[in-house]
């Protein structure tokens, strides 16, 4: 390509509406952070470890619980699996923003906003990748639940999949927004240590929260986590036009929207 | 007209205290032209091309980059300008042609073209053989040439160049060197880079700007800025400094006469022939000269003289 021919595609790059431009710098990005990841396909599994984990060593403990008064309508499989997919959703990606501080002490994030990319594509196609990812492992984490005894509808499973991929999204931008703030290793962990915890406990992931006493019950009901996995709950049971599939899908759906919203704008800060 | 920039200026608020990285800087750059701003660590130099990168905004001025506004149009600035930062920009578990494409098609060009393009620049820049090479496995060397590579890409009209070739041995510096004439040479580009290795100004720069303190203190070429301090620099090294000071000041031949580490450092027109009887008049009046050393002006005498201080020492000198 001559200079030439480039000044000629720089106009032709004008005409070209702006959100398909964000949706190509988009896959580009996707497209790159992809396959530098494939390159070390390990932490794809090693992430899933954990789960299984879980799913082997303390789904069992459940069955005698599952007949404990409160236990929350379906087996303990049904109730615990939806759970540990959540779980998935928040751990699987609540970690990538330790990339983006590798990726800022590379220099790469810098030279990449010195391209005329939208950076909303370049935030986008990396929460892409991030969502793809964790939803293979949910997809995959399912069918190794169903092989241990699990029994749900496959319009269920695909619902809360769904669901474990908007919280994908919703985290991973926040942890890309948390890295691209505090720009170092040593600050980040210790928040997502700070906030992870309480976010997990006042889920009822471990446990449903039809178990806990009233004040603690009221208390989770501050957490749009515990909603989802409400949400999630009632689509494993099949119990499509359940109130707390809905709740649970729009507190999601909106967790995604406020991360992606709070991503950008901390990308498009200057100092970022 | 490549870069105008007037009154640029930019402050950094860190623990309640304002910091004045630079204070109203004008800057004209006309098309291919190789612009050096030569300057200690932390003079501003960065600065002022990161603004001029659309990376940080102004808190005063404004400047018109490759045609384009600062302010106003960024992303025409952008398109135009390839910047290779002071620590360059590549994931060391990439590929080299992974970057290189990846950068091309972030500027709007297709994966083909992109692929030709890189492998282009690759064999300008010595870096034919290894597109697919893991980048964490090339030497400084190659890894320089592939962030200036990279800043290449999309063919820009303007190249920013912060610290080309900070960390390189010499031979590897003398060897980009030659790349970055060669750039300008080849496309006409125009380059803009900031270095403060004086060697670096004097052998790549058409014009320089010196910068001190967030400010351009002296600009011309590095012949013009010599001939600011006309004569030659002779140094006597003795230990009885104001004897020898109040001798040499009193002399004729002498027209400036400063302090340095061990001794006293005059200015003549000719070293050659004037030393050796300066050097005769102190040993008559009986202070003993233990060295003496005759050297033509350098951009760091042209600092001293501007700044008082050495540019070799650094900012806290």
């Amino acid at each position: 390509m001559t200079e030439l021919d480039y000044y000629h595609y720089l106009r032709t790059l004008d005409a070209e509406p702006i959100e398909i431009a964000m949706f190509r710098d988009a896959m580009i990005t996707f497209r790159y952070q992809m396959r530098l990841l494939l390159r070390e396909p390990i932490w794809i599994v090693i992430v899933m470890v954990q789960p299984l984990l879980y799913l082997a060593l303390y789904a069992p403990m459940l069955d005698s619980i599952a007949r404990t008064p409160g236990f929350p309508p379906g087996d303990a499989w049904q109730v615990f699996v939806p759970g540990l997919l959540i779980q998935l959703g928040i751990f699987g990606s609540m970690f990538v923003g330790f990339g983006i501080i590798a990726e800022i002490r590379y220099g790469t994030v810098e030279r990449m906003r010195v391209t005329p990319a939208s950076r909303f594509g370049l935030l986008l196609g990396r929460v892409m990748r991030d969502t793809v990812v964790l939803l293979i492992q949910a997809t995959l984490l399912t069918l190794i639940a169903v092989a241990f005894g699990l029994r749900v509808s496959p319009l269920g499973a695909l619902i809360t999949v769904g669901i474990v991929g908007l919280l994908g999204v919703a985290l991973s931008s926040l942890s890309y927004a948390a890295g691209l703030w505090l720009k170092s290793e040593d600050a980040l962990a210790p928040l997502l240590n700070m906030v992870s915890v309480p976010v997990l406990l006042l889920s009822g992931i471990l446990l449903p929260m039809t178990l806990a006493p009233p004040w603690l019950r009221h208390l989770a009901q501050l957490n749009p986590f515990s909603h989802v996995v409400d949400g999630a709950r009632a689509a494993f049971r099949n119990d499509l036009g359940d109130g707390s599939l809905v709740i649970g899908l729009v507190a999601a759906a909106l967790l995604a929207v406020a991360g992606l919203a709070i991503a950008v704008r901390t990308f498009q800060r200057e100092s970022a | 007209m490549m870069i105008e920039a007037r009154g640029l200026a930019r402050t950094f608020k860190s623990r309640g205290s304002v910091v004045e990285a630079v204070r109203g800087i004008d800057l004209a750059v006309d098309a291919g032209e190789i612009v050096g701003l030569l300057g200690p660590n932390g003079a501003g130099k960065t600065t002022t091309q990161r603004m001029l990168a659309t990376l940080l905004v102004p808190t005063a001025g404004e400047a018109t980059v490759a045609g384009c506004d600062l302010r106003r149009d960024p992303i025409g600035v952008r398109r135009q300008l390839g910047y290779v930062s002071q620590s360059g920009g590549t994931n060391p578990a990439a590929k080299v042609d992974e970057e290189l494409v990846t950068q091309a098609q972030l500027y709007g060009m297709s994966r083909a073209a992109a692929s030709t393009r890189a492998g282009e620049l690759r064999a300008v820049l010595d870096l034919a053989e290894l597109g697919d090479r893991v980048i964490k496995t090339l030497s400084g060397g190659q890894r320089r040439r592939l962030d200036i590579a990279l800043g290449l890409m999309h063919a820009p009209r303007l190249i920013f160049l912060d610290e080309p070739s900070t960390g390189l041995d010499p031979q590897t510096r003398a060897n980009l060197w030659t790349h970055i004439r060669d750039l300008r040479d080849r496309s006409g580009g125009t380059i803009l880079l900031t270095t403060h290795y004086l060697e670096e100004a004097d052998a790549l720069c058409d014009r320089i700007l010196i910068i001190d303190a967030g400010a351009i203190v002296a600009s011309g070429t590095p012949a013009e800025l010599k001939r600011r301090i006309s004569g030659d620099l002779v140094t006597f090294e003795t230990d009885a400094v104001e004897r020898a000071r109040a001798l040499l000041c009193d002399h004729a031949d002498v027209r400036d006469v400063t302090t340095v580490e061990r001794g006293l450092r005059v200015t003549v027109d000719r070293g050659e022939t004037q030393a050796v009887p300066l050097m005769r008049a102190l040993d008559d009046a009986g202070i003993k000269v233990g060295a003496l050393h005759i050297a033509h002006p350098s951009l760091d005498d042209v600092f001293l003289t501007l700044t008082g201080r050495s540019l070799r020492d650094g900012p806290a000198a």
